[in-house]
């Protein structure tokens, strides 16, 4: 039998301002985006916010219209790392096998630590009073025998609560819950099952097989094993890092992008960015995505293959050709990105063509090099292609320095 | 009310940190007396979270915290 934990803390980032400003603890708190760069929107909330129905991604006038004495912070990613690596050093008293999911997250393996499920949630009460008296956050914890169903548990009663789901009880638990409180159950999976007839996780679990493959092929292996409680991919130990699937970042600009050429300021900077991470990780990319988001909030992505490069200029002129390719900015962008992805080692032997100029290209890559040096150790502004001068505020920024979360997937 | 401080400490040979002195901003300074307890701990009153030292400094119980690298303390308004 394993015993896993899973730890989410409550309300993590408003948690955290609301500790840090003690004013501000017993009103209704959301933390949000910088209106003015247009990042308007609710991060997280705090339990008070909570019982006004106030939900995270939705835009700051449409809480303030639900609460109108709701008090908005301004995000501080800085604290949000420091609170995440406290409790990842108090989760590492009681196991090495401690799998992040995100900041604010994590899986915690006992197995061979405790004996019984008694013995795990007495780890987990103590975790969670650690977590209150050491960091003056709550957390909710999920005690079980497989990492989805911890994560159902933690889930299941919060703020600052324990629930443990057995081998004996999960029936009487877990059954009876909506569907898409299923790991990987969206919005999308949830329809095609309502549409079904499936509602509970019990009816999806008592589903045929075959039924299931036949209607979601390979996440139907997922769904049938999520829901019986018989995932039993493992937690990894502490420090495991995943391979990079893809490696991406976006912005939404301080003003509408409204022709090509501003695509092609925030471009250099995004690309700038990404390519920059995926050097550090000695990585190349065979293709590049790029999303584009109009006024109107449609979004589209379009992507290519290119030949596996690192090289920023190659990146960027892919991108900024599935731009002019796909898009005649009839309506503005509000919103746009770029992400890589089919990563092969940079270090892996490459087939030279003598259709490209090789020689250039090793040029190109060792200018790439020692301006990445030269961006370490000044900061990202310190050199700049020139057409960033031509509109200072709209290049103004820098994701590599300001993007602190990345979002995970499970099958990471 | 969190107020940051600045402290004088000293590093034992073993790496262990201990806070000798505390320098109020208005110049007034205090010895500490003794540290009667380590611990990592929130602060609700001032807003922090730290390694907490018990301080006795002039016979009263006084919180010092170590937040990253910075001292602070919960002084009253």
């Amino acid at each position: 039998m394993r015993y896993i934990l899973h730890s989410d803390c409550n309300g993590f980032f408003a948690s955290v301002e609301c500790l840090h400003n003690p004013e501000i603890r017993n009103k209704p708190v959301a933390v949000c985006g910088d209106t003015d760069m247009r990042h308007g929107i609710i991060l997280a909330k705090n339990e008070i916010a909570k019982k006004f129905n106030i939900k995270t991604g939705e835009a700051i006038w449409q809480a303030k219209e639900k609460c109108p004495e709701l008090v908005t912070v301004k995000p501080h990613f800085d604290r949000y790392v420091r609170f995440s690596k406290e409790a990842t050093r108090i989760y590492s008293d009681y196991s090495d096998r401690i799998e992040p999911f995100g900041i604010d997250e994590s899986w915690i393996d006992l197995t061979g630590c405790v004996k019984s499920f008694e013995e795990a949630e007495a780890v987990a009460e103590e975790i969670r009073k650690r977590i209150k008296y050491e960091l003056g956050i709550t957390v909710s914890i999920g005690v079980s025998f497989n990492k989805i169903f911890a994560k159902l548990g933690s889930d299941y009663k919060k703020p600052d609560a324990v629930t443990v789901i057995t081998d004996k009880n999960y029936k009487s638990i877990v059954w009876g819950l909506p569907v898409e409180d299923l790991l990987n159950v969206g919005r999308s999976t949830k329809k095609k099952l309502n549409s079904m007839g499936v509602f509970t996780i019990g009816e999806l679990a008592s589903f045929p097989y075959p039924m299931l493959k036949a209607n979601f092929g390979k996440w139907g292996d997922m769904l049938y094993t999520f829901s019986r409680g018989l995932d039993m991919s493992p937690v990894k130990a502490l420090g495991f890092v995943n391979l990079p699937k893809s490696i991406g970042n976006s912005t939404t600009t301080h003003r509408d992008l409204v022709n090509f050429e501003d695509a092609k300021i925030v471009m250099n900077v995004i690309s700038d960015s990404v390519c920059r991470r995926m050097r550090e990780q000695s990585l190349c990319a065979g293709c590049v995505t790029v999303y584009l988001r109009d006024t109107t909030l449609t979004t589209i992505t379009r992507q290519c293959k290119i030949h596996s490069t690192h090289i920023s200029s190659e990146i960027l002129s892919a991108a900024l050709k599935l731009i002019k390719n796909n898009y005649n900015f009839e309506k503005p962008l509000r919103s746009i990105g770029i992400s890589l992805s089919d990563f092969k080692p940079d270090y892996e032997p490459e087939q030279l063509s003598i259709l490209r100029d090789e020689k250039s290209r090793k040029r190109q890559d060792s200018l790439d090099q020692s301006v990445d040096i030269l961006k370490k150790r000044f900061g990202s502004f310190c050199v700049r292609p020139a057409i960033l001068l031509s509109d200072r505020k709209l290049a103004g920024f820098s994701p590599k320095e300001e993007h602190t979360v990345h979002p995970v997937g499970y099958f990471g | 009310m969190k107020q940051y401080i600045s402290v004088t400490a000293k590093f034992d040979e073993d790496g262990n940190l201990l806070p000798l002195k505390i320098h109020w901003n208005d110049g007034r300074s205090f010895e500490i007396d003794r540290v009667t307890d380590i611990r990592y701990a929130a602060s609700l009153k001032a807003g922090g979270m730290g390694l907490r030292y018990t301080c006795r400094i002039m016979g009263v119980k006084r919180y010092l915290f170590l937040e990253d690298n910075r001292w602070f303390v919960d002084a009253k308004t």
